[in-house]
């Protein structure tokens, strides 16, 4: 904010700062109001590039379980991405809770990430970049952990979602779900 | 000299009138034609004129696919398609942008290893070197936004595990993918800006690209000796001797990319990119493409997830600190024996890590991986500041005439074409 003229056109401020003018005040001012409006406009244009109105209104949708049968799988869209919903055999449900915490990336029982103990609802989408893990069918390949295996750059996730060795930082994610009968969920 | 005019030279009498009220002919003419260059350039000065031609022809092909390309995801794949398969001429109007990209990558890597070895860098050319960076790094930008375009499967992942990298930032990472992305995954709103982007910013690379010209017509070009030109016995007008040495680079650039465009349209790309985009299958194996994979290794050799991000994007900041990290006095390789041995050690470190990039993340590319990014920030950051307080340089040329010409010089240099004549330019 030098200005080599300012000092001779306007009256040195008394005492505190030598050199300090009026007109220093005014032009400081000055650059923090258009440094405001600027801020103040660009702000819709940023704002505009947020998920509109209608993409947030598709969050929600329902799936129907009966088809799953004990140890199977399905892959389900919600807002663009894949849902995982798995029915667990007790031998799964059981290998997971079977896990101490102290061996985990990201703790958390098993019972903290499904609301019914069979059910296991996530989103199918790696946390470390977002590749689509494998394990949803039969024939993939479940990692060293016998969960899901992204092959992306090879994290291996547990029988309850969990990250257990692989680039990810942490678990799958459980969306907001809620059993609306005992047959339907709905997710979002 | 009428008052208010400028006093043009020139003598064609339309062509004076413009000139005399708007001096584009006389700029033209001190700039690209008088303008004093270095006379001892070697072929890798052609390279920034290559890279201009380059961004001309990626804008040109750019506008024209862009009349018939669709940026919506049920239309997009399809849209492409149509080009190559209906649209006359689309298929080499759609394969010279293709491979154009692949071109510029190539030109701009050794404008820019040129400017590396012969410390082009240096003391008075910091800016104009940092707003070389600044251009890659839109380029980069620009060239990711394009590939997302066809709506492919290296398309859709692709877009998925670059914009995904930044939810590697605490606390605000998720956030700052959601609003690049403008919904919950990259969708038709991704798709949308990423082909407004795509069309803006090679627009904004031009304005770069002049400031980059200005600056380097305020400080001249460098030249294979690194030492400044020290009067008219060390130069050539720019026209016709550097004119006609691009034009020679020019031929053999066009050679090269016609090759690829009419033999091997499809050779440097990746076949998966012509399946549909599908949201719930990723690909067996994701690569970017090829110009990317040194960065994507350097990312896949560390084992968490924000430091891979921070490195990736570190290896090509680095380049905007290079003036300073580089302590050495001396310019060009050429005078730098010890230097030139763990540069070259540099360039071997960057061509692994592209092999490297494109092979699965599993071992033993890992750690090949990690040694090369180990040995790439090694040379920025330990080699080059070390090793310009410690190497005793060869002795510099007197002058670029007195290394060019020999004794010749000394005697006040010949007649300019003869003494070109008597020691062609070499090819460093
Ligand atoms: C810096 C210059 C540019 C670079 C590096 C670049 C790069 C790319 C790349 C890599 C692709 C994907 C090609 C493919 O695999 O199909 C692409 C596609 C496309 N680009 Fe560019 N581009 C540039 C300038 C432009 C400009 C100025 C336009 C003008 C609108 C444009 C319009 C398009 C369109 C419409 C597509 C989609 C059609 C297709 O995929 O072939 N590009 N670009
Ligand atoms: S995206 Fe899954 S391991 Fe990288």
């Amino acid at each position: 904010m030098a200005d080599t003229m300012a000092p001779q056109m306007a009256q040195a401020a008394p005492g505190a700062h030598p050199g300090a003018t009026k007109r220093d005040f005014l032009k400081l001012t000055t650059a923090a109001f258009a440094a405001v409006g600027v801020a103040g406009i660009a702000w819709p244009f940023v704002a505009s590039m947020s998920p509109s109105r209608d993409v947030l209104a598709l969050a929600s949708t329902e799936v129907d379980i009966r088809p799953i049968a004990t140890g199977q799988a399905i892959t389900v869209m919600w807002r663009g991405k894949p849902v995982f919903v798995r029915n667990r055999t007790a031998e799964e449900v059981q290998e997971a809770r079977a896990v101490p915490l102290s061996e985990l990336k990201d703790p958390a029982t098993d019972q903290s990430r499904v609301q019914r103990d069979s059910w296991l609802v996530m989103v199918g989408v790696c946390t470390h970049l977002g590749c689509v893990p494998l394990g949803q069918k039969p024939t993939d390949a479940k990692g060293d952990f016998n969960g899901w295996f992204c092959p992306c750059h090879g994290s291996h996730y547990d029988t309850s979602g969990r990250i257990r060795r692989g680039p990810a930082p942490s678990n799958l994610a459980i969306p907001d779900y809620a059993f609306t009968n005992d047959t339907t969920i709905r997710i979002g | 000299m009428a008052i208010g005019l400028h006093d043009s030279q020139v003598s064609n009498p339309v062509l004076r009138w413009i000139d005399q009220r708007l001096p584009v002919v006389t700029m033209m003419q001190k700039e690209y034609g008088t303008f004093p260059t270095p006379r001892n350039f070697n072929y890798f000065w052609n390279f920034g004129a290559l890279a201009l031609i380059n961004l001309v022809i990626m804008i040109a092909t750019g506008i024209f696919l862009a009349m018939n390309y669709q940026p919506h995801t049920a239309h997009a794949f399809d849209s492409v398609e149509r080009i190559m398969r209906d649209v006359n001429f689309g298929w080499l109007i759609r394969y010279v942008h293709m491979n154009g990209a692949s071109m510029f990558f190539i030109v701009v890597y050794i404008h820019i290893y040129r400017g590396m070895y012969y410390g082009s860098y240096k003391k008075p050319r910091e800016l104009l070197w940092m707003l070389g960076v600044v251009i890659f790094l839109l380029m980069m930008a620009t060239a990711f936004m394009g590939y997302v375009l066809p709506w492919g499967q290296m398309s859709f992942w692709g877009a998925t595990v670059i914009t995904n990298l930044f939810s590697a930032f605490p606390i605000v990472g998720p956030e700052i993918v959601t609003w690049l992305w403008g919904g919950f995954s990259v969708d038709n709103p991704t798709l949308n800006r990423f082909f407004a982007l795509h069309y803006l910013l090679p627009f904004v690379i031009f304005g770069v690209v002049f400031l980059h010209v200005a600056a380097l017509h305020i400080t001249g070009s460098n030249n294979p000796l690194g030492i400044e030109p020290k009067g008219p016995q060390d130069t050539l007008p720019f026209h016709p001797y550097y004119t006609i040495k691009d034009s020679v680079g020019i031929v053999a650039y066009f050679a090269l990319f016609a090759l690829l465009v009419f033999f091997m349209p499809n050779y440097l790309g990746h076949p998966d990119n012509y399946i549909p985009a599908n949201p719930l299958v990723t690909p067996a194996h994701i690569v970017p493409e090829w110009y990317f994979l040194p960065f994507y290794a350097i990312l896949r050799a560390v084992p968490d997830k924000l430091g891979g991000v921070l490195l990736m994007f570190g290896s090509i900041l680095v380049w905007f600190v290079l003036p300073w990290l580089d302590t050495s006095k001396v310019r060009s390789m050429r005078f730098r024996p010890v230097a030139r041995i763990f540069f070259f050690l540099f360039i071997v470190s960057f061509f692994v890590l592209m092999w490297a990039g494109g092979k699965p993340a599993e071992q033993p590319y890992v750690i090949i991986s990690q040694l090369a990014t180990a040995y790439y920030f090694l040379w920025f950051l330990v080699l080059l500041p070390v090793l310009g307080k410690l190497e005793k340089p060869l002795p510099l040329p007197e002058s670029i005439a007195a290394a060019v010409l020999g004794t010749k010089a000394v005697l006040g240099g010949g007649p300019i074409p003869q003494a070109v004549a008597a020691k062609p330019m070499e090819k460093a």
